[in-house]
């Protein structure tokens, strides 16, 4: 009788166990992989690279920004980045700084060379263009998995990469978008696209990533984002260079004096 | 001696082996003023073209701790020779630290946060010629060491030399009745230009507040202006008291917010209203206000910031400056496209006299290196005994058309 007992205790052990896997829901799931994505991209430290972004207008006009990009991982909330802006000729030298965060509005400061003012800026503009492109600040800020809430949709395969589908939804009450369905590579957990619904949720832009390479044996980073706007017909192509990683960087790399003397 | 010429050229090769870069920019510029000349004289004109040029060099070696910064200026205008002038806005060195910047040479310092005057920003000289807004500066000598740390930034500066403001001579537009005499400056101190003056500032963000107290003690940078003669004719001659200036620049910072306040007290000599002469004056004056910022408005890309600012002066009408109980509206619209289309339009109102400063400001990349910016000044119901009556016919519609290389 009580060998029975045992049994049953264990075969229902086992039929809860497995009855937890089969019911974790698709918020769970699409959680995990936001999770585990996150925890494979901790502890970079900090990163140095340089982006080229490539503007082009429905009629393919094309015109041309250069920006050195600064970023310091926050343990606990979003990283702190820095930009020097090169190109074009007329803003060369202005320079901003971001303490990014994942629900609360970024803080923001810029520098304006001419007249060596520093300005801190309202920041609610997370779904703003960054420098007349197609890209919003919030879609190349950092990416904390408290940004969004998040579902699984399916497995597919992208091009011949193995993918999980999670739709994630933005936190941020400003945000410009309703949702995002975002293409996770099954084996490395990094994004291979990213499709944008605006708020009144309609496709607004499509992002592809390509060029992987990573970096200190952990760390993957695409070389190229481009991003193709449906609604107006413009695309921006944003290329990585010379990408740094564990530079030494520290927060004072990071304050209103070092803005101040970015160049 | 060879032996130090070949130290000397070693210690010169060492930065001239890193970066080292050029860049700046030429500027054609259009001023047409709307109306005749206050007083009717052949001497002014309605139309001027100008040329500027602004060239940087940057060099940084020692792994961007040291840095030599030259930026030459020089503006030649059609017809006031006075706005034909050159300057070094930077020549100077700089050597960073672990937590602290040494500055030595000619440099620009910017202090203040509120948008429709800068009460605070007392470090340069105004270079007037260029603008009335008080927003184009000389270069200022100064040596400057800032100390970081965690209760704030401290900034102390030493100021040897004086840079005199600029003004519009006889056929300059536009300019003071009867015009400024440059030539004939006076000062308190028998120093005179070669005065040294010393400052200090101290600066420290706290969650979403900013704030800098500043102390000043030296040769102001604004003049008053005395009465006197050149070859018979009635001139202003600019007088540069000595001041003690203290201030106050604080902003708070939420989410579509920007809170604002400058406040200044200042003790200096300035001439008495009745008996004309030089007397000691203490005075207090501030700038408050906000800015909001309606984003993406109309569904749009475009931001669109609305600014609000109160300017007050102790001295109620007997101001040096020309805002003692003023309100100031603006309308700031960033489109955010690829041309960075901005604009920024605003007045300054006489809440007693209903007197106005209307400005418009606005600007466009042209491709990649040109950019194109308007600007229209215009002076609305100018009271006769006002200090704008010398500017009341000079509103202007000026366009700027600028390489960048």
């Amino acid at each position: 009788m009580k060998q029975v007992t045992i049994n049953t205790l264990m075969l229902a052990l086992c039929l809860m166990t497995s009855f937890t896997a089969v019911a974790e829901t698709a918020e769970e799931k699409g959680l995990a992989i936001a999770t585990e994505a996150d925890k494979r991209e901790t502890g970079f430290k900090d990163s140095v690279a340089n982006m080229t972004m490539e503007l082009k207008n429905k009629q393919g006009k094309t015109s041309v920004r250069e920006v050195r990009v600064k970023s310091l991982e926050v343990d606990g909330d979003g990283d702190k980045g820095l930009s020097i802006f090169d190109t074009p000729k007329d803003i060369k030298g202005t320079a901003s700084l971001t303490y990014s965060h994942a629900l609360k509005p970024d803080e923001q400061w810029l520098y304006l060379p001419a007249l060596k003012r520093v300005k801190r800026i309202s920041s609610k503009n997370k779904s703003g263009p960054f420098m007349g492109s197609e890209f919003a600040y919030e879609d190349i800020s950092s990416q904390e998995i408290e940004k969004y809430t998040y579902k699984y949709l399916r497995d597919e395969n992208l091009n011949g990469i193995d993918c999980f589908v999670i739709e994630r939804y933005p936190a941020y009450r400003h945000s410009g978008y309703t949702r995002q369905l975002a293409w996770i590579n099954k084996q490395e957990y990094r994004p291979e696209k990213i499709m944008f619904y605006d708020r009144k949720n309609s496709l607004l832009k499509t992002l592809n990533y390509s060029g992987y390479k990573q970096y200190l044996d952990k760390y993957w980073r695409a070389e190229k984002m481009h991003m193709v706007n449906h609604q107006t017909g413009k695309s921006t192509l944003l290329t990585w260079h010379e990408y740094q990683f564990q530079t030494g960087l520290t927060d004072s790399d990071f304050n209103r004096n070092s803005l101040k003397r970015a160049r | 001696m060879i032996k130090k010429l070949l130290l000397l050229a070693l210690a010169m090769s060492l930065p001239v082996a890193q970066a080292a870069e050029w860049s700046g920019n030429i500027a054609l510029q259009n001023r047409y003023f709307l109306h005749d000349p206050l007083v009717q004289n052949t001497e002014q004109h309605s139309n001027h073209v100008s040329l500027s040029a602004e060239p940087e060099f940057y060099h940084s070696w020692d792994d961007n701790q040291q840095s030599l910064t030259f930026t030459p200026y020089v503006r030649i205008d059609q017809y006031d020779n006075e706005r034909s002038h050159g300057d070094i806005r930077e020549l100077n060195w700089q050597r960073v630290f672990e937590n602290w910047e040494l500055k030595a040479g000619i440099s620009k310092v910017y202090w203040g946060v509120t948008e429709s005057q800068h009460l605070v920003d007392v470090i340069n000289q105004t270079d007037f010629v260029e603008n009335i807004d008080g927003e184009d500066k000389l270069g200022q000598p100064m040596i400057r060491a800032l100390y970081e740390h965690e209760l704030g930034t401290l900034n102390l500066f030493i100021l040897p030399g004086f840079r005199e403001r600029t003004f519009a001579d006889a056929e300059g537009r536009p300019r003071a009745f009867p015009v400024v005499d440059t030539n004939q400056a006076q000062y308190e101190s028998s120093a005179e230009e070669n005065h040294i003056d010393y400052a200090l500032r101290w600066f420290q963000m706290v969650g979403n507040w900013e704030i800098g107290l500043s102390w000043f003690k030296g040769t102001s940078r604004e003049p008053v202006f005395l009465p006197a003669t050149r070859n018979g004719q009635p001139v202003l001659l600019p007088y540069y008291p000595q001041m003690t200036q203290s201030s106050l620049d604080a902003q708070m910072t939420t989410e579509e917010w920007l809170w604002k306040l400058e406040l200044i007290s200042r003790n200096w000599r300035n001439t008495d209203s009745q008996t004309q002469l030089l007397v000691n004056e203490n005075y207090l004056a501030l700038t408050a206000g906000f800015e909001y910022t309606f984003v993406g408005v109309l569904e749009s890309d475009a931001d669109l910031g609305l600014v609000m600012e109160y300017l007050y002066d102790d001295r109620d009408e007997a101001t040096t400056g020309f805002f003692e109980n003023d309100l100031m509206t603006g309308l700031r619209l960033a489109l955010n496209d690829a041309q960075s289309t901005e604009a920024l339009l605003g007045v300054i109102i006489d809440v007693d006299t209903q007197e106005s400063l209307l400005s418009l400001e606005a600007s466009r990349r042209l491709g990649d290196r040109w950019k194109l910016e308007l600007e229209i000044r215009s002076f609305q119901h100018v009271n006769r005994l006002s200090r704008l009556q010398s500017l009341k016919n000079d509103d202007f519609i000026q366009l700027d058309l600028a390489y960048y290389f």
